[in-house]
């Protein structure tokens, strides 16, 4: 690339740069009067570099050099780190096995039985009959095992997504800066197309559930963080006030005021975090998940789509199940908290 | 006024406060003595509080008034730091709070300064009895003493069988009974209340100014009492300061406000208070020479102390000039049938006459 097009493309970059990393981004520009001519003047000369350079072709590509460049350093990383993703691989697998062996091992009708228990006692009447007759439903078209697999990769999603987002959206409440850093990854994380990371994750860790839990956290993490921070953030300034005046630590501050008083917002991250991990278990199986995703890929690679559709059904029944479940402790917390 | 000639508790000396992104330039201009109004004209900072200096006695309950937005809370805030001030010093006892480090500050908010809030500033996920306590969690009171303290507070207010609710099954005056306790279980001897009252309808709010007294006459606090109710201030009030624009306007005890305003600004505030229970014999007697000397009727003598609604009897059954004698019973001066009638007629001529 020539000097010049590298001057060009310097002087945007540090603009964006300032509006990123500014701790105030998203403050309107300076209210100088030689902003909006300047505004207008920008735009009409590039334009006119547009004319002049001819406006057909960017004249610069660097796309494929860092593409490659990216590819090689994936490859280096799974060669010579692969000791490190085999230990993790191994730690999880461990767990995912256990795990999946206690929800088996337990007599599929007293885990209807039990489900519809919680469902009675936290949700209503109507929800208790609804996920027997789902559960029923799943357990008689063969695919209880399926169904097991999969609540043990949403557990264990579910349990490191919180393990993760909590302490990392508390911690980003707490800071600007790190606010401001971690926006657009979790913007990232969350639109970033799921094919683009599940060969890198295979490439790291194989095929398997490991992965597909991994391929799964990345999409499962990002709400609980947000909602944390969100939850944190917006505490009312009075009661917080009170708890200064008293004297109060930063650390007191935190565990004994504003973790308790957001834990209805935290629950409300829980709860989309688990929908996130359930609607990644179909892709998650091209990366060697098992489980209802599993059943859901293997039907269409059959080409027996009505088998797709009653696997892709279990994964709305356990989706729906876990959302009530999960949005009755939230409003059980927020009824706890509501209305000082 | 015993209250007053006290040893001073807390001192406020020149203190500033400046809100905005230019409020070192603003703090200059304020200083240099420019209003509020010029301030934020020529820099945009607003000005909180300008050159504020008070000093509060030890067991005083003094009162800061004033409109929406004349800096009370800010005053309030400046005091235990919850609002950084800009300049100036404020004293407890011999200790600077501004200048003081964090540490410093945290422990001095924990001994010292208690604050009560016009919403209450209640932790919802926490019962009445646990917000009570919370104070004293913060500040390292062990479990038992903790739970002690938070009972006697609450019996204090009448709270005794509310210890396990939590604060959304409470009303409005048992909420800020909740939070009065809170701040006396602390044991500080300074208590800040910044319009503890004002959230509250009339009735409950004269019951908990009854409350307060009562309380007052036991505990001995000094009390920074905020409020934007004349008749509150005066009912509760030592010594009152009014508030316009972050500056006090003027300062002194109860009737001296409202019987001597020093502006029209002053006088307007003043207006609606009900002026016959703050009218006092003293300040309607006349005490000249040629008055004493004059005729009087020894049946009817009257306490100096006495307010205008007590002069009533005496004044319809008198035919001479009634006796004014101060607590060892000496004659200080005489009220004249006619003064005393004029007094009656309305508040506004109660004040002249006092200010003759
Ligand atoms: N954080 C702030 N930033 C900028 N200006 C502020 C800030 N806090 C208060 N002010 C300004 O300071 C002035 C005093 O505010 P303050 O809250 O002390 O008034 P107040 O007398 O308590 O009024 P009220 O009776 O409504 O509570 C107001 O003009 C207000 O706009
Ligand atoms: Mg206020």
């Amino acid at each position: 690339m020539d000097q010049q097009s590298g001057r060009r493309l310097l002087l945007p970059l540090a603009w964006l740069w300032r509006l990123i990393a500014s701790p105030k981004a998203g403050q309107p520009l300076p209210e100088h009067w030689y902003v909006r001519p300047l505004a207008v003047l920008g735009i009409m000369l590039s334009f006119l570099i547009a004319y002049a350079v001819g406006s057909d072709e960017v004249p610069i590509d660097v796309g494929r050099d860092v593409g490659n460049a990216l590819d090689d350093a994936v490859d280096w990383l799974t060669s010579n780190v692969s000791w490190f993703f085999q230990s993790i691989k191994d730690v999880m697998t461990w767990f995912l096995v256990s795990l999946e062996d206690m929800l088996l091992w337990f007599p599929w009708p007293a885990f209807i039985a039990m489900t519809g228990l919680i469902c009675l006692l936290m949700v209503s009447w109507r929800m208790a009959f609804g996920s027997v007759a789902a559960l029923l439903v799943l357990a008689v078209f063969g695919l209880w095992p399926a169904t097991m697999e999969t609540v043990a990769l949403i557990i264990v999603t579910v349990t490191l997504s919180i393990a993760i987002a909590v302490p990392m959206g508390i911690w980003s409440s707490q800071s600007d800066r790190l606010d401001v850093f971690l926006r657009p990854i979790l913007d990232a994380m969350q639109t970033m197309p799921s094919f683009v990371y599940l060969v890198p994750v295979v490439a790291f860790l194989g095929l398997g559930n490991v992965s597909g839990v991994l391929a799964s956290l990345i999409f499962a993490v990002p709400p609980a963080v947000r909602l944390t921070n969100l939850g944190i953030r917006q505490l009312p300034a009075e009661t917080l006030e009170a708890a200064e005046s008293f004297g109060a630590t930063q650390r007191q501050m935190l565990l004994k005021v504003k973790i308790p008083l957001a834990i209805p917002t935290i629950m409300a991250g829980v709860n989309q975090t688990t929908l996130m991990a359930l609607s990644m278990v179909a892709i998650a199986s091209l990366i060697g998940a098992g489980g209802l995703g599993l059943k859901v890929y293997q039907g269409l690679g059959r080409i027996e789509p009505g088998n797709a559709f009653i696997a892709g059904l279990g994964i709305v029944f356990l989706a729906i199940i876990m959302d009530r479940v999960t949005q009755a402790l939230t409003r059980r917390q927020q009824e706890a908290v509501s209305g000082d | 006024m015993t209250a007053a000639e006290g040893r001073t508790a807390l001192s406020i000396r020149g203190l500033y406060k400046v809100f905005g992104d230019s409020d070192l330039e603003g703090l200059e201009l304020s200083r240099s003595g420019q209003s509020k109004d010029e301030v934020q004209e020529a820099t945009g900072a607003v000005v909180g509080l300008r050159d504020i200096t008070i000093d509060i006695a030890q067991g005083e309950l003094f009162v800061v008034m004033g409109l929406s937005g004349c800096g009370k809370s800010t005053l309030v805030r400046c005091i235990n730091r919850l609002i950084e001030p800009s300049a100036g010093e404020v004293w407890i006892d011999d200790r600077a709070i501004t200048g003081m480090a964090d540490d410093e500050l945290r422990e001095t908010r924990r001994k010292d300064l208690a604050m009560v809030f016009q919403h209450f500033g209640l932790m919802p996920h926490r019962t009445v009895l646990e917000n009570v306590a919370l104070p004293l969690e913060i500040g390292g009171v062990a479990r038992r003493e903790r739970r002690e303290r938070a009972v006697n507070a609450l019996e204090l207010v009448g709270l005794a069988d509310w210890i396990a609710s939590m604060p959304n099954q409470l009303s409005g005056g048992m909420k800020q009974r909740v939070g009065l306790a809170r701040g006396l279980a602390m044991e500080t001897p300074i208590l800040l209340m910044d319009e503890p009252f004002s959230a509250l309808d009339p009735v409950i709010r004269r019951d908990l100014q009854d409350e307060l007294l009562a309380l007052q006459s036991s505990v001995q606090k000094t009390i920074v009492f905020i409020t934007h109710d004349l008749n509150e201030a005066v009912r509760v009030g030592d010594r009152i300061a009014i508030m316009r624009d972050g500056e006090i306007v003027q300062l002194g005890a109860p009737n001296d406000v409202v019987l001597n305003p020093v502006d029209a600004f002053v006088r307007e505030f003043t207006q609606d208070v009900r002026l016959h229970g703050m009218v006092t014999a003293a300040s309607i007697m006349d005490s000249s020479a040629e008055a004493l000397a004059g005729p009087t009727e020894d049946r009817y003598v009257v306490r100096e102390d006495a307010v205008l609604d007590e002069l009533v009897p005496a004044g319809l059954s008198a035919t001479q000039p009634l006796q004014v004698v101060d607590d060892s019973g000496n004659l200080v001066g005489v009220i004249p049938l006619q003064r005393l009638a004029r007094a009656m007629v309305s508040d506004e001529a109660a004040a002249a006459i006092a200010a003759e």
